[in-house]
């Protein structure tokens, strides 16, 4: 039981690692500020959702799990609310997205 | 009323975790501003069913799990498209419907949208919310409206 | 503890990428969108750090930093919107 929980950490914690070093590329790499807004949302839902229930699972029925469940939700509530601010944001202030394709039917 | 006994017990609890310690005059205190902020709360009413919605915890219980596994998918979908040395994304825009009627399930259907990597909701125009997606085929997944159904769902099994 | 310093060096790396993101960033959005990023990484790093020097209460520092991170952001957009912090969309005065 005790390598179960040890490799299950262990590949949570490498898992979650690999995540949020993907999105830190894909805000590199993406052409526009909308595409950097879906890479930084890996890292806000796998990278830390990952890598804090690897931390759970290390620590078991602790105390410390439930305050790593409130970051959890900390995060997992507050973290679209943010992009969806930059998004609307950027909508209002006429920044315009490379698009390969618009279905609103407005043009441009 | 409901409402404001379950925020009691909600900020008691937060208070519980956050401490740690039990002795006898913290949790007093715990108590004490437990019960003060959920009768400022009563008085400002924050705590009505939109500002403590427990009535939804029982379809939250079935959603939520639903919601984890498509960020699971969709986050290894964008993942994919970001490793590949091509970057094969098509950006599109795009107004999906949304078919709830209240504002909670709304926020919850806009806040799960966003939530999932790929797609992000821009802004909200009367019943229809306007998405930004990575690539075309996620905004036809999300046109094809499960999501949709999945949040009026949630709202309408009270 | 191998592996908590293997997560905290693959957070530290992508905190570096972001930072990058930050500083190249072309529009001021580019800048926010990398800053709230760096803002969740901090959050991940500061917890992955209390496991690695057995501090548990380097968690309620996470916690706090995942919570002035989103008024952090919504603050800066709201201050470049109105030009102040203080007044609302009705209220935007002259």
């Amino acid at each position: 039981m005790d390598a179960f929980i040890y490799l299950l950490s262990w590949a949570l914690l490498v898992g979650g690692g690999f995540f949020c070093v993907v999105g830190a590329l894909g805000l590199l790499r993406m052409p526009d500020a909308f595409t950097r807004l879906h890479a930084a949302s890996v890292i806000d839902t796998l990278g830390v959702g990952m890598i804090v229930a690897g931390l759970m699972v290390q620590s078991g029925l602790t105390l410390t799990t439930a305050r790593l469940g409130i970051i959890l939700l900390l995060v997992f509530f507050t973290s679209p609310v943010a992009s969806h601010a930059i998004a609307r944001s950027m909508r209002h202030r006429n920044v315009k997205p490379v698009l390969s394709e618009d279905r609103t039917g407005e043009g441009g | 009323m409901g409402q404001v006994i379950s925020l009691a017990i909600v900020l008691l609890v937060f208070w519980l975790t956050l401490s740690g310690i039990y002795t006898t005059f913290l949790v007093t205190a715990g108590v004490i501003s437990a019960v003060v902020i959920s009768v400022l709360a009563y008085r400002m009413d924050v705590a009505d069913r939109e500002g403590h919605p427990i009535h939804l915890s029982l379809s939250a219980i079935t959603y939520w799990p639903w919601l984890v596994w498509q960020i699971i998918l969709s986050g290894l979908n964008v993942t994919r498209l970001i490793i590949n040395p091509s970057l094969p994304i098509s950006p599109t825009l795009t107004l999906v419907k949304m078919t709830q009627k209240t504002d909670v399930a709304r926020v919850t259907y806009a806040n799960s949208i966003t939530l999932t990597p790929g797609t992000i909701s821009v802004d909200m125009e009367g019943d229809e919310i306007l998405v930004h997606a990575i690539t075309s085929d996620n905004a036809t997944d999300l046109e094809a409206g499960e999501m949709d159904c999945r949040c009026t769902q949630f709202e309408g099994s009270t | 503890m191998t592996m908590f310093v293997a997560a905290a060096l693959a957070v530290l790396v992508s905190l570096g990428l972001a930072l990058v993101r930050v500083i190249k960033g072309p529009t001021i959005f580019d800048r926010l969108i990398a800053g709230n990023s760096v803002g969740t990484l901090s959050v991940l790093l500061l917890a992955v750090i209390g496991y690695v020097f057995g501090r548990p209460a380097f968690i309620d520092l996470a916690i706090t930093y995942a919570l002035l991170n989103v008024i952090g952001t919504i603050a800066v957009l709201k201050f470049f919107r109105y030009g102040d912090l203080g007044a609302g969309e009705d209220e935007a005065g002259p």
